[in-house]
Protein backbone atom coordinates (compact mmCIF):
# COMPACT_ATOMS: atom_id res chain seq x y z
CA UNK A 1 0.00 0.00 0.00
CA UNK A 2 3.04 2.16 0.53
CA UNK A 3 4.11 1.90 -2.98
CA UNK A 4 0.17 2.83 -3.89
CA UNK A 5 -0.18 5.78 -1.93
CA UNK A 6 3.09 6.85 -3.36
CA UNK A 7 2.38 6.70 -6.90
CA UNK A 8 -0.50 8.80 -6.31
CA UNK A 9 1.02 11.23 -4.55
CA UNK A 10 3.79 11.72 -7.62
CA UNK A 11 0.84 11.63 -10.26
CA UNK A 12 -1.00 14.08 -8.61
CA UNK A 13 2.23 15.87 -7.99
CA UNK A 14 3.02 15.66 -11.94
CA UNK A 15 -0.60 16.83 -12.65
CA UNK A 16 0.43 20.20 -10.49
CA UNK A 17 3.59 20.61 -12.46
CA UNK A 18 2.45 20.48 -15.42
CA UNK A 19 -1.09 22.26 -14.41
CA UNK A 20 -1.72 23.71 -18.00
CA UNK A 21 -1.91 20.05 -19.40
CA UNK A 22 -3.82 18.64 -16.51
CA UNK A 23 -6.54 21.32 -16.82
CA UNK A 24 -7.10 20.85 -20.09
CA UNK A 25 -10.15 19.00 -20.37
CA UNK A 26 -11.84 21.22 -17.99
CA UNK A 27 -11.17 24.03 -20.32
CA UNK A 28 -12.25 22.09 -23.50
CA UNK A 29 -15.34 21.49 -21.20
CA UNK A 30 -16.22 25.35 -20.81
CA UNK A 31 -15.50 26.18 -24.11
CA UNK A 32 -17.81 23.99 -25.93
CA UNK A 33 -20.72 24.21 -23.41
CA UNK A 34 -19.73 28.07 -23.72
CA UNK A 35 -20.52 28.06 -27.78
CA UNK A 36 -23.58 26.16 -27.45
CA UNK A 37 -25.72 28.99 -26.74
CA UNK A 38 -23.84 31.27 -29.32
CA UNK A 39 -24.61 28.89 -31.72
CA UNK A 40 -28.02 27.92 -30.82
CA UNK A 41 -29.45 31.33 -29.87
CA UNK A 42 -29.73 31.71 -26.84
CA UNK A 43 -33.44 30.57 -25.87
CA UNK A 44 -34.10 29.27 -22.58
CA UNK A 45 -36.80 26.92 -23.40
CA UNK A 46 -33.89 25.18 -25.79
CA UNK A 47 -30.96 25.51 -23.96
CA UNK A 48 -32.95 23.89 -21.36
CA UNK A 49 -33.91 21.08 -23.22
CA UNK A 50 -30.98 20.23 -24.94
CA UNK A 51 -28.63 21.26 -21.56
CA UNK A 52 -27.92 17.34 -20.30
CA UNK A 53 -26.93 15.92 -23.82
CA UNK A 54 -24.40 19.01 -24.11
CA UNK A 55 -23.27 19.07 -20.56
CA UNK A 56 -22.38 14.89 -20.85
CA UNK A 57 -21.37 14.96 -24.15
CA UNK A 58 -18.60 17.69 -23.62
CA UNK A 59 -17.57 16.01 -20.49
CA UNK A 60 -17.29 12.71 -22.42
CA UNK A 61 -14.99 14.03 -25.07
CA UNK A 62 -13.24 15.91 -22.32
CA UNK A 63 -12.58 13.03 -20.01
CA UNK A 64 -10.88 11.35 -23.23
CA UNK A 65 -8.60 13.69 -24.70
CA UNK A 66 -6.17 12.90 -21.84
CA UNK A 67 -6.71 8.98 -21.66
CA UNK A 68 -4.06 8.93 -24.43
CA UNK A 69 -1.30 10.09 -22.16
CA UNK A 70 -2.42 8.01 -18.88
CA UNK A 71 0.39 5.88 -19.17
CA UNK A 72 2.62 7.19 -22.16
CA UNK A 73 4.60 9.10 -20.21
CA UNK A 74 5.76 6.22 -17.62
CA UNK A 75 6.26 3.69 -20.59
CA UNK A 76 8.18 6.18 -22.60
CA UNK A 77 10.66 7.07 -19.67
CA UNK A 78 11.18 3.83 -18.08
CA UNK A 79 9.18 3.85 -14.97
CA UNK A 80 6.62 1.17 -16.35
CA UNK A 81 9.38 -1.15 -16.14
CA UNK A 82 10.60 0.22 -12.64
CA UNK A 83 6.92 -0.59 -11.85
CA UNK A 84 6.91 -3.68 -13.14
CA UNK A 85 10.80 -5.16 -11.44
CA UNK A 86 9.28 -3.84 -8.15
CA UNK A 87 7.58 -6.96 -7.73
CA UNK A 88 4.66 -4.95 -6.39
CA UNK A 89 0.70 -5.45 -7.62
CA UNK A 90 0.81 -4.48 -11.59
CA UNK A 91 -2.71 -3.91 -10.68
CA UNK A 92 -2.97 -1.65 -7.84
CA UNK A 93 -0.12 0.70 -9.53
CA UNK A 94 -2.23 0.42 -12.37
CA UNK A 95 -5.37 1.66 -9.93
CA UNK A 96 -3.57 4.72 -8.55
CA UNK A 97 -2.81 5.68 -11.96
CA UNK A 98 -6.63 5.84 -12.64
CA UNK A 99 -7.19 7.66 -9.61
CA UNK A 100 -4.74 10.29 -9.32
CA UNK A 101 -6.14 10.67 -13.41
CA UNK A 102 -9.70 11.08 -12.40
CA UNK A 103 -8.69 13.54 -9.53
CA UNK A 104 -6.90 15.94 -11.68
CA UNK A 105 -9.22 15.65 -14.60
CA UNK A 106 -12.62 14.09 -13.73
CA UNK A 107 -13.09 15.74 -10.89
CA UNK A 108 -12.70 19.39 -11.87
CA UNK A 109 -15.38 18.69 -14.15
CA UNK A 110 -17.68 16.99 -11.50
CA UNK A 111 -17.11 20.40 -9.88
CA UNK A 112 -17.57 23.23 -12.34
CA UNK A 113 -21.01 21.13 -13.61
CA UNK A 114 -23.00 23.47 -11.59
CA UNK A 115 -21.67 26.24 -12.97
CA UNK A 116 -22.46 24.94 -16.68
CA UNK A 117 -25.36 23.80 -15.82
CA UNK A 118 -27.08 27.23 -14.51
CA UNK A 119 -25.47 28.99 -17.84
CA UNK A 120 -27.69 26.57 -19.77
CA UNK A 121 -30.70 26.95 -17.68
CA UNK A 122 -30.94 23.51 -16.65
CA UNK A 123 -34.11 23.00 -14.11
CA UNK A 124 -33.13 23.71 -10.68
CA UNK A 125 -34.29 20.36 -9.68
CA UNK A 126 -32.44 18.51 -11.90
CA UNK A 127 -29.35 20.18 -10.89
CA UNK A 128 -28.19 17.26 -7.78
CA UNK A 129 -28.97 14.60 -10.04
CA UNK A 130 -26.71 15.82 -12.55
CA UNK A 131 -23.79 16.49 -10.02
CA UNK A 132 -24.71 12.90 -8.55
CA UNK A 133 -24.54 11.31 -12.19
CA UNK A 134 -21.40 12.55 -13.24
CA UNK A 135 -19.72 11.68 -10.10
CA UNK A 136 -20.50 8.36 -11.07
CA UNK A 137 -20.02 8.45 -14.36
CA UNK A 138 -16.59 10.41 -14.53
CA UNK A 139 -14.37 7.70 -12.68
CA UNK A 140 -16.12 4.94 -15.08
CA UNK A 141 -14.29 7.05 -17.65
CA UNK A 142 -10.95 6.99 -16.48
CA UNK A 143 -11.54 3.33 -15.58
CA UNK A 144 -12.45 2.03 -18.90
CA UNK A 145 -10.66 4.41 -20.88
CA UNK A 146 -7.38 3.15 -18.70
CA UNK A 147 -7.75 -0.22 -20.42
CA UNK A 148 -7.57 1.21 -23.87
CA UNK A 149 -4.73 3.43 -22.81
CA UNK A 150 -2.77 0.31 -21.52
CA UNK A 151 -3.65 -1.54 -24.69
CA UNK A 152 -2.29 1.21 -26.44
CA UNK A 153 0.43 2.59 -25.22
CA UNK A 154 2.95 0.74 -27.13
CA UNK A 155 1.49 1.92 -30.46
CA UNK A 156 3.11 5.06 -32.09
CA UNK A 157 -0.60 6.43 -32.95
CA UNK A 158 -2.70 4.67 -30.25
CA UNK A 159 -4.92 8.12 -30.03
CA UNK A 160 -7.52 6.90 -32.61
CA UNK A 161 -7.68 3.74 -31.98
CA UNK A 162 -8.16 4.44 -28.69
CA UNK A 163 -11.37 6.40 -29.05
CA UNK A 164 -12.33 3.38 -31.17
CA UNK A 165 -11.84 0.76 -28.40
CA UNK A 166 -13.57 2.46 -25.43
CA UNK A 167 -16.60 4.82 -27.04
CA UNK A 168 -18.95 1.63 -27.49
CA UNK A 169 -18.34 0.53 -23.86
CA UNK A 170 -18.60 4.51 -22.79
CA UNK A 171 -21.96 4.90 -24.17
CA UNK A 172 -24.54 3.21 -21.60
CA UNK A 173 -23.10 5.49 -19.23
CA UNK A 174 -24.31 8.76 -21.55
CA UNK A 175 -27.57 7.20 -22.25
CA UNK A 176 -27.72 6.19 -18.29
CA UNK A 177 -26.93 9.58 -17.22
CA UNK A 178 -29.21 11.77 -19.35
CA UNK A 179 -31.67 9.15 -18.61
CA UNK A 180 -31.49 10.33 -15.10
CA UNK A 181 -30.92 13.49 -15.56
CA UNK A 182 -33.91 13.91 -18.11
CA UNK A 183 -35.70 11.86 -15.42
CA UNK A 184 -35.28 14.60 -12.87
CA UNK A 185 -36.25 17.67 -15.02
CA UNK A 186 -39.64 15.65 -15.17
CA UNK A 187 -39.81 15.18 -11.67
CA UNK A 188 -39.72 11.54 -12.01
CA UNK A 189 -38.06 9.14 -9.59
CA UNK A 190 -34.00 8.99 -11.26
CA UNK A 191 -32.37 6.43 -8.70
CA UNK A 192 -32.68 3.26 -10.72
CA UNK A 193 -30.61 5.01 -13.69
CA UNK A 194 -27.82 6.17 -10.81
CA UNK A 195 -28.11 2.78 -9.36
CA UNK A 196 -27.32 0.73 -12.53
CA UNK A 197 -24.61 3.41 -13.27
CA UNK A 198 -23.26 3.02 -9.88
CA UNK A 199 -23.07 -1.04 -10.79
CA UNK A 200 -21.43 -0.20 -13.87
CA UNK A 201 -19.00 1.78 -11.72
CA UNK A 202 -18.44 -1.17 -9.29
CA UNK A 203 -18.00 -3.24 -11.99
CA UNK A 204 -15.15 -1.31 -13.68
CA UNK A 205 -13.55 -0.83 -10.48
CA UNK A 206 -13.32 -4.33 -9.82
CA UNK A 207 -11.97 -5.67 -13.57
CA UNK A 208 -10.11 -2.34 -15.05
CA UNK A 209 -6.81 -2.82 -12.67
CA UNK A 210 -6.49 -6.39 -13.79
CA UNK A 211 -7.47 -5.35 -17.20
CA UNK A 212 -4.81 -2.71 -17.11
CA UNK A 213 -2.13 -4.32 -15.98
CA UNK A 214 -2.57 -7.28 -18.33
CA UNK A 215 -2.27 -4.80 -21.50
CA UNK A 216 0.93 -2.97 -19.80
CA UNK A 217 2.61 -6.50 -19.67
CA UNK A 218 1.78 -7.24 -23.36
CA UNK A 219 2.89 -3.97 -24.21
CA UNK A 220 5.94 -4.41 -22.62
CA UNK A 221 7.11 -7.42 -24.44
CA UNK B 1 2.67 -12.42 -14.86
CA UNK B 2 4.25 -13.17 -18.37
CA UNK B 3 7.15 -14.96 -16.70
CA UNK B 4 6.91 -15.99 -13.42
CA UNK B 5 10.24 -16.99 -11.96
CA UNK B 6 11.19 -20.33 -11.98
CA UNK B 7 12.08 -20.80 -8.50
CA UNK B 8 14.58 -24.22 -7.93
CA UNK B 9 14.43 -24.59 -4.44
CA UNK B 10 17.77 -26.79 -4.63
CA UNK B 11 20.28 -24.31 -5.81
CA UNK B 12 18.79 -21.24 -4.23
CA UNK B 13 21.66 -18.48 -4.61
CA UNK B 14 21.90 -19.29 -8.64
CA UNK B 15 20.75 -17.73 -11.74
CA UNK B 16 20.56 -20.25 -14.09
CA UNK B 17 19.88 -20.53 -18.06
CA UNK B 18 19.26 -23.46 -19.89
CA UNK B 19 19.29 -23.30 -23.64
CA UNK B 20 17.37 -19.91 -24.17
CA UNK B 21 15.81 -19.13 -27.49
CA UNK B 22 14.17 -16.24 -28.31
CA UNK B 23 12.41 -15.77 -31.50
CA UNK B 24 11.19 -12.71 -33.27
CA UNK B 25 8.84 -13.26 -35.61
CA UNK B 26 10.17 -17.36 -35.84
CA UNK B 27 13.33 -16.09 -36.15
CA UNK B 28 16.15 -16.43 -33.39
CA UNK B 29 17.93 -13.48 -32.17
CA UNK B 30 20.61 -15.53 -30.99
CA UNK B 31 22.17 -19.07 -30.71
CA UNK B 32 20.92 -21.18 -27.56
CA UNK B 33 22.36 -19.26 -24.14
CA UNK B 34 23.55 -21.39 -21.46
CA UNK B 35 24.75 -20.21 -18.50
CA UNK B 36 24.78 -20.46 -14.42
CA UNK B 37 26.66 -17.94 -12.13
CA UNK B 38 26.15 -18.30 -8.45
CA UNK B 39 25.68 -15.36 -5.57
CA UNK B 40 28.28 -13.24 -5.51
CA UNK B 41 29.67 -13.51 -8.97
CA UNK B 42 29.28 -11.34 -11.67
CA UNK B 43 28.51 -11.94 -15.38
CA UNK B 44 29.82 -9.74 -18.18
CA UNK B 45 27.54 -10.14 -21.79
CA UNK B 46 29.43 -8.98 -24.85
CA UNK B 47 28.18 -8.59 -27.95
CA UNK B 48 27.67 -6.32 -30.87
CA UNK B 49 24.78 -4.00 -31.35
CA UNK B 50 21.73 -6.01 -32.37
CA UNK B 51 23.48 -8.95 -31.20
CA UNK B 52 20.64 -9.62 -28.51
CA UNK B 53 21.78 -8.43 -25.28
CA UNK B 54 19.02 -6.39 -24.26
CA UNK B 55 17.09 -8.95 -25.15
CA UNK B 56 18.72 -11.07 -23.04
CA UNK B 57 18.47 -8.87 -20.11
CA UNK B 58 14.57 -8.25 -20.91
CA UNK B 59 14.10 -12.19 -20.52
CA UNK B 60 16.11 -12.47 -17.37
CA UNK B 61 13.77 -9.84 -16.21
CA UNK B 62 10.53 -11.24 -17.15
CA UNK B 63 9.44 -8.49 -19.83
CA UNK B 64 9.89 -11.14 -22.76
CA UNK B 65 8.76 -14.68 -22.44
CA UNK B 66 11.64 -17.54 -23.98
CA UNK B 67 10.83 -19.45 -26.88
CA UNK B 68 12.63 -22.08 -26.09
CA UNK B 69 14.31 -22.61 -22.55
CA UNK B 70 14.63 -22.15 -19.06
CA UNK B 71 15.41 -19.35 -16.77
CA UNK B 72 15.85 -20.62 -13.42
CA UNK B 73 15.66 -17.77 -10.99
CA UNK B 74 16.69 -17.49 -7.21
CA UNK B 75 13.92 -16.56 -5.42
CA UNK B 76 15.31 -12.72 -5.01
CA UNK B 77 14.06 -9.36 -6.12
CA UNK B 78 14.96 -8.05 -9.58
CA UNK B 79 16.81 -4.40 -10.09
CA UNK B 80 16.49 -3.53 -13.79
CA UNK B 81 18.20 -0.31 -15.19
CA UNK B 82 17.76 -0.44 -18.91
CA UNK B 83 18.09 2.47 -21.41
CA UNK B 84 15.19 4.35 -20.40
CA UNK B 85 16.00 5.15 -16.60
CA UNK B 86 12.49 5.82 -15.24
CA UNK B 87 13.18 9.20 -14.11
CA UNK B 88 10.72 12.23 -14.20
CA UNK B 89 11.55 15.22 -15.67
CA UNK B 90 9.08 17.15 -13.68
CA UNK B 91 10.64 15.94 -10.51
CA UNK B 92 13.55 17.07 -8.84
CA UNK B 93 16.28 14.73 -8.22
CA UNK B 94 15.10 14.28 -4.67
CA UNK B 95 11.70 13.41 -5.45
CA UNK B 96 12.72 10.88 -7.65
CA UNK B 97 14.48 9.32 -5.37
CA UNK B 98 11.97 9.39 -2.83
CA UNK B 99 9.75 7.75 -4.95
CA UNK B 100 11.52 5.10 -6.22
CA UNK B 101 12.75 3.93 -2.74
CA UNK B 102 8.88 3.96 -1.28
CA UNK B 103 8.17 2.16 -4.37
CA UNK B 104 11.08 -0.36 -3.15
CA UNK B 105 9.74 -0.57 0.34
CA UNK B 106 12.83 1.30 1.82
CA UNK B 107 12.10 3.30 4.43
CA UNK B 108 12.70 6.51 2.65
CA UNK B 109 14.10 8.47 5.28
CA UNK B 110 15.48 12.00 4.33
CA UNK B 111 18.91 10.72 5.86
CA UNK B 112 18.83 8.21 3.40
CA UNK B 113 17.48 9.85 0.43
CA UNK B 114 20.63 12.61 1.25
CA UNK B 115 22.89 9.67 1.50
CA UNK B 116 22.27 7.86 -1.61
CA UNK B 117 21.99 11.77 -3.17
CA UNK B 118 26.28 12.21 -1.59
CA UNK B 119 26.86 8.55 -2.92
CA UNK B 120 25.76 9.63 -6.26
CA UNK B 121 27.41 12.83 -6.25
CA UNK B 122 24.62 14.73 -7.31
CA UNK B 123 24.40 17.24 -4.12
CA UNK B 124 25.12 20.39 -5.97
CA UNK B 125 21.67 19.45 -8.30
CA UNK B 126 19.58 17.66 -5.66
CA UNK B 127 16.72 20.15 -6.17
CA UNK B 128 16.68 20.83 -9.61
CA UNK B 129 14.53 18.64 -12.10
CA UNK B 130 16.01 16.16 -13.20
CA UNK B 131 14.92 17.97 -16.90
CA UNK B 132 17.60 20.17 -16.12
CA UNK B 133 20.38 17.61 -15.79
CA UNK B 134 22.73 16.21 -17.95
CA UNK B 135 21.98 12.45 -19.46
CA UNK B 136 25.10 11.36 -17.65
CA UNK B 137 23.39 13.18 -13.96
CA UNK B 138 20.27 11.72 -15.08
CA UNK B 139 21.83 8.63 -15.66
CA UNK B 140 23.76 8.62 -12.11
CA UNK B 141 20.21 9.45 -10.36
CA UNK B 142 18.64 6.24 -12.02
CA UNK B 143 21.84 4.19 -10.02
CA UNK B 144 19.57 5.21 -6.96
CA UNK B 145 17.32 2.35 -8.23
CA UNK B 146 20.22 -0.06 -7.35
CA UNK B 147 21.48 1.43 -3.77
CA UNK B 148 17.55 1.05 -2.84
CA UNK B 149 17.96 -2.42 -3.39
CA UNK B 150 21.05 -3.93 -2.16
CA UNK B 151 19.47 -7.85 -1.87
CA UNK B 152 18.01 -7.88 -5.50
CA UNK B 153 19.67 -9.21 -8.64
CA UNK B 154 21.03 -6.61 -10.79
CA UNK B 155 20.32 -6.65 -14.31
CA UNK B 156 22.13 -3.43 -15.87
CA UNK B 157 21.65 -2.24 -19.53
CA UNK B 158 24.77 -0.44 -20.88
CA UNK B 159 25.60 0.95 -17.62
CA UNK B 160 28.43 2.92 -18.67
CA UNK B 161 26.80 4.86 -21.14
CA UNK B 162 26.62 8.82 -21.11
CA UNK B 163 28.71 8.61 -17.92
CA UNK B 164 31.74 10.79 -17.25
CA UNK B 165 34.63 8.86 -15.67
CA UNK B 166 33.74 10.23 -12.39
CA UNK B 167 30.42 8.30 -12.91
CA UNK B 168 31.61 5.08 -14.39
CA UNK B 169 33.99 5.00 -10.55
CA UNK B 170 30.60 4.98 -9.11
CA UNK B 171 29.20 2.24 -11.49
CA UNK B 172 32.31 0.38 -10.63
CA UNK B 173 31.89 0.85 -6.86
CA UNK B 174 28.48 -0.29 -6.57
CA UNK B 175 28.84 -3.24 -8.29
CA UNK B 176 32.24 -4.14 -6.22
CA UNK B 177 29.89 -3.62 -3.42
CA UNK B 178 27.48 -5.61 -4.43
CA UNK B 179 29.84 -8.68 -5.02
CA UNK B 180 30.91 -8.60 -1.03
CA UNK B 181 27.64 -8.26 -0.57
CA UNK B 182 27.27 -12.02 -2.17
CA UNK B 183 24.70 -10.15 -4.96
CA UNK B 184 24.22 -11.05 -8.64
CA UNK B 185 24.79 -8.64 -10.94
CA UNK B 186 24.19 -9.57 -15.22
CA UNK B 187 25.31 -6.38 -17.23
CA UNK B 188 25.30 -5.87 -20.78
CA UNK B 189 27.65 -3.64 -22.47
CA UNK B 190 28.88 -3.34 -26.12
CA UNK B 191 32.23 -3.99 -25.65
CA UNK B 192 35.04 -1.25 -24.92
CA UNK B 193 34.02 -0.62 -21.43
CA UNK B 194 34.17 -2.98 -18.81
CA UNK B 195 33.82 -2.95 -14.99
CA UNK B 196 37.71 -2.08 -13.68
CA UNK B 197 38.86 -3.90 -10.76
CA UNK B 198 36.71 -6.74 -10.78
CA UNK B 199 36.33 -10.32 -11.01
CA UNK B 200 34.05 -11.10 -14.21
CA UNK B 201 32.68 -13.87 -15.78
CA UNK B 202 31.63 -13.09 -19.69
CA UNK B 203 29.16 -14.17 -22.25
CA UNK B 204 30.05 -13.17 -25.81
CA UNK B 205 26.78 -13.45 -27.49
CA UNK B 206 26.86 -13.58 -31.38
CA UNK B 207 23.25 -12.86 -33.18
CA UNK B 208 22.24 -13.70 -36.38
CA UNK B 209 21.02 -10.50 -37.51
CA UNK B 210 23.57 -9.17 -39.43
CA UNK B 211 27.01 -11.04 -40.79
CA UNK B 212 29.01 -7.81 -41.07
CA UNK B 213 28.86 -7.48 -36.89
CA UNK B 214 29.76 -11.72 -36.34
CA UNK B 215 32.57 -11.51 -38.54
CA UNK B 216 34.01 -8.31 -36.82
CA UNK B 217 33.44 -9.85 -33.43
CA UNK B 218 35.60 -12.68 -34.47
Amino acid sequence: MNAFFSLLKRDLLLAVRSRAEALQPLFFLLVVVTLFPLGLGPGPALLAKIAVGVIWIAALLASTLSLDKLFRADFEDGSLEQFLTSGHSLSLLALAKIIAHWLSTGLPIVLFSPLLAIWLNLPHEALPVLVKSLLLGTPIFSLIGAIGAALTVGLRQGGQLLALLIFPLLIPVLILATGAVSAATDNLESSAYLLWMAAYAVLMLTLAPFACAASLRISLS
Amino acid sequence: MTNPPNKDPEKPACLRVESLVFERWFIPVFEPINFQIEAGETLLIRGANGSGKTTLLRLLAGFLEPSEGKIFLPGQALAWLGHKLGIKDALSVRENLQFLARLYNTQATEALITDTITQLGLMRVADQDAGSLSAGQKKRCAFGTLLFQPDAIWLLDEPYSSLDKQGMDIVDRLLKQHQQRNGITVLATHGVLAPAQLEVRELIIEGFQDDYYAESLA
